[in-house]
């Protein structure tokens, strides 16, 4: 390439698949180009003829058809189309016209197939068509953080140390610190047919030795039975290691014995994972557990922001970001519950703080308010007790807006002593809103339907969730309104595959991935989960469910994750950025931020969550309740 | 049209003759080898379409704009057809000028004195240069720089003056902008000047903007905007007579 075509060079690598292009084949591509001026309205590939050239837009605009006539896409500068029909070394597959006075940058089949053949990431990039594209992006991003390409196995570097569950507590100390290790596992050796992994009954920790033996001073002959930890949470061999971070957040366990089908392969423990992100979020969350006071808390919320900066900039996928943020939140809220009852007394009956909306979803961002509700014991009497549970739930409330988590507008918080009832009421609730169903109070009740119990009794919550899961899929006419209500925000997609602005509070043209992307999408996941009787609350968990009951096709399914990754990820970044600009982080989103890799595959994303929408109205045979 | 950049040694009955005329009578003439094969190779008959006439868009940087008294301190080109433009065949040379290099011309061209000092002659590329140019209508935008520089150029080194047609970009943009001043009165009214240079020239095509500055970039913008204005405002049959000078 000559010097002076660095001007041309320089275009192209600021899109897609070019900037990721060697330098010498990125090079031999600019000094293959053909320069070709076309005016508004010529075709310039045209059914029938043979493929010469791949193209690329300089400037201006190019329509896309399908061979039926049907306008297919709309490319503009910085795109490329005419790969089709190369690659099918033949025919030229989609015709297309100017749309607008453009400058066309043409490459010759000879070095489009020299670019196929040397450059992986370009071969990729024109082989797949939009959605698949879409996929390919996702997984790219994904292929960069550690913690989501390895395996929990190659955490385990020792045999398993075990002991039967019998042994004393002198002796289980001594096997620890002979071994080197800082948590046992603990074997039923009663049932000695069964295999390994159902004898697994219980584990003790330093921790557990430190302050449930030592402090209580238990005589060295206790059985380890007796202060063991049981009900244990166990994780699979094969799962990634992100899939360890999060089960440890949710259950804020710091170890997890490892199964590898009957086999108990050893135990990971929360210093193995940390190794993998130096910044945790898990030493965030350990940290709130340390905290004394409200003061305290207050004063770690400022981490929260860093802790998701910094995972972003790992390029942690929406999942783990989202599920580790809900874990940092759910953790406030547990310790403003422990400080509450220290101050309060012991709850007079039994009762299950519940979250709601992105918290249960294990998908909450930074800009988020505060979602939550309280289950009581049926033996509750208001009169009795409610003044407790007021002054608890006026404590955690007060407690996560100092934290930063905002009171909640629509009044959804354990405060409001709608949001405060006995288990039977809530029961009743839930049989209404499902079985009595109307649009509008389904609407605002849309957030109950993502539960979580976090605190105390957390079988109240499972109580409601097996309720939800039984009752809602036989309820036709909730389903539609749901349905409905799921059709209300449509994406920002316009003609041609523009994209719809509107003006935000600063006056700016922008449109709302949260509004517009990610909870549209969340509402129809949401949908077809209820109508498959599933119990999870995590979108992805959800499109798992409904993978196994084949209501949608396997690739619709995939082109939904994928789409809610990217749109999920695109508005994580860009919160990342506000937060490092020292801005304060929103939703709305200038095209002219995104780099053309992103505004073009938000586009197919967008369109993924349009014909979602439509297969729902179709599925449902109903239109939205009002649209937004 | 009389236009004092063609060679004015040549004979007036000569200027007379059509240029397909002119080159057989010149490739008889002409003493060196270069020029004798540039003539041979031919110069396309006036009625040709223009759709069907190989071009070379050709730019150079010079110290100034006198070719009597400048030298041409780097020279881009690049074959292209009304169909396309071939990077692949895009040329850009510098050459050391046998005059001392301006100050203000080199914060210009970006070009610098060690640039200069290791550059060849220009004839040391000639061949190079004119294996671009045969068979071939250069395209230039302003013709009162290309083509006299090229000929007092040759006259020096071979003591031979070279004639040829251009296409000149900049002359068609006066062509479309008759009124491009305003008279007086026209600008009391608020009326601008349309601006002919070939950066503003090309904006009123919605070509973009090159940010850089050379002979070879500056070649494929007048390339560029040549298509642009037989698609906007003659057609890919006008022939080639009606447009070169």
């Amino acid at each position: 390439m000559q010097a002076e075509l660095i001007d041309i060079r320089n275009h192209l690598v600021q899109h897609a698949p070019f900037d990721d292009m060697p330098e010498e084949l990125i090079n031999e591509l600019t000094a293959s180009i053909e320069i070709s001026y076309v005016r508004a309205g010529t075709p310039i590939l045209e059914t029938g003829q043979t493929s010469t050239h791949m193209y690329y837009v300089r400037s201006g605009a190019v329509e896309i058809f399908r061979r039926s006539g049907e306008l297919y896409n709309r490319i503009s500068e910085g795109e490329i189309f005419g790969q089709f029909g190369l690659l099918m070394r033949g025919q030229v597959r989609f015709p297309a016209t100017a749309l607008e006075d453009s400058l066309l940058y043409r490459v010759p089949a000879d070095t489009f197939n020299f670019l196929f053949e040397n450059d992986e990431n370009f071969a990729d990039f024109v082989e797949i068509e939009d959605r698949s594209r879409l996929r390919s992006a996702v997984s790219r991003r994904e292929k960069s953080n550690a913690l989501m390409t390895s395996r929990v196995s190659r955490l385990i570097s020792r045999e398993t140390v075990s002991a039967p569950t019998t042994v004393r507590l002198q002796e289980a100390a001594r096997i620890m610190t002979d071994q080197g290790v800082s948590a046992l596992l603990l074997m039923d050796e009663a049932c000695g047919d069964k295999c390994d992994s159902d004898r697994l009954t219980g584990i003790i920790t330093d921790r557990d030795l430190r302050t449930r033996a030592v402090t209580e001073a238990l005589p060295s002959e206790t059985p380890v039975s007796e202060i063991m930890t049981t009900g244990l949470i166990k994780i699979r061999a094969s799962s990634y290691v992100f899939e360890a971070m999060l089960t440890m957040l949710h259950n804020n366990v710091h170890h997890l014995p490892v199964i590898d089908g009957d086999e108990v392969r050893g135990v990971i423990a929360l210093a193995d994972i940390v190794r993998y992100e130096s910044q945790s979020s898990l030493y965030l969350v350990s940290n709130i557990f340390h905290q004394q006071d409200v003061k305290g808390l207050k004063k770690i919320s400022r981490d929260v922001r860093d802790s998701f900066v910094r995972m972003v900039n790992e390029d942690a996928n929406s999942h783990m970001i989202g599920s580790a943020m809900a874990g940092i939140g759910r953790s406030f809220t547990q310790r403003l519950l422990e400080l509450g009852e220290e101050k309060l007394g012991p709850p007079p009956v039994p009762y299950c703080f519940m979250a709601l909306g992105s918290m249960a979803r294990d998908e909450q961002l930074v800009v988020t308010d505060q979602d939550n509700a309280m289950i009581l014991d049926d033996s509750f009497v208001p009169e009795e007790h409610d003044e407790y549970f007021m002054a608890l739930a006026k404590f955690v409330s007060d407690g996560l807006a100092q934290c930063g988590y905002s009171y909640c507008t629509g009044d959804i918080m354990a405060t409001n002593p709608k949001w405060r009832q006995p288990l039977k009421v809530w029961r009743g609730y839930f049989t209404d809103w499902i079985e009595n169903p109307k649009a509008v109070a389904l609407l605002n009740s849309n957030i109950f339907f993502d539960l979580d119990g976090i605190h105390g009794c957390t079988e109240f919550a499972e109580e409601l969730k097996t309720l939800v899961a039984e009752k809602a899929s036989s309820s036709q006419l909730f389903l539609t309104l749901m349905a409905r209500n799921a059709l209300n925000r449509t994406p920002p997609l316009g003609f041609f595959r523009t994209f719809v602005l509107e003006e935000d509070g600063k006056h700016q043209k922008t449109f709302n991935l949260k509004r517009r992307g990610t909870a549209p999408l969340s509402d129809l996941i949401r949908v077809h989960a209820l109508a498959c009787g599933s119990r999870a609350q995590n979108s992805f968990e959800r499109l798992k469910s409904i993978g196994k009951t084949k209501l949608i096709m396997e690739d619709d399914l995939s082109n939904l994750r994928d789409a809610l990754e990217f749109i999920s990820i695109v508005r994580i970044r860009h919160q990342a950025l506000s937060l490092e600009a020292g801005e304060e982080p929103d939703n709305n989103v200038r095209p002219e931020d995104l780099s053309p890799f992103e505004r073009s595959h938000l586009k197919d994303a967008f369109q993924v969550v349009s014909n979602a929408q439509k297969f729902l109205r179709f599925r449902y045979h109903t239109q939205a309740t009002r649209n937004v | 049209m009389s236009d004092h950049s063609e060679n004015p040694t040549a004979p007036e009955a000569l200027k007379q003759l059509p240029w397909p005329d002119q080159y057989r009578v010149l490739a008889k003439n002409a003493r060196a080898p270069v020029l004798k094969r540039f003539y041979e190779a031919g110069c396309p008959d006036p009625k040709t379409p223009i759709s069907e006439v190989p071009l070379v868009a050709l730019d150079f940087e010079t110290t100034g704009l006198d070719a009597e008294a400048h030298s041409i301190v780097s020279i881009g080109l690049v074959p292209f057809t009304l169909d396309a433009i071939h990077l692949s065949q895009a040329k850009h040379w510098v050459v050391r000028p046998p005059l001392p290099l301006h100050q203000t011309s080199v914060t210009f061209h970006g070009i610098t004195h060690s640039d200069i000092d290791k550059a060849p002659d220009l004839a040391d590329i000639l061949e190079e240069v004119f294996a671009s140019l045969n068979g071939r209508i250069p395209v230039v935008h302003f013709r009162n720089i290309e083509r006299p520089f090229l000929n007092v150029a040759l006259q020096w080194r071979l003591d031979e003056g070279i004639r040829f047609p251009v296409i000149d970009t900049m002359a068609i943009e006066a062509h479309l902008h008759p009124d491009r001043n305003p008279s007086f009165l026209g600008r009391l009214i608020g009326k601008t000047p349309v601006s002919i240079r070939l950066a503003d020239s090309r904006t009123r095509y919605g070509l973009p903007h090159y940010s850089a500055h050379n002979a070879l970039i500056d070649a494929i913008a007048t390339a560029e905007l040549l298509q642009a204005q037989i698609y906007h405002h003659f057609s890919p049959e006008t022939p080639i007579g009606d447009l070169w000078l």
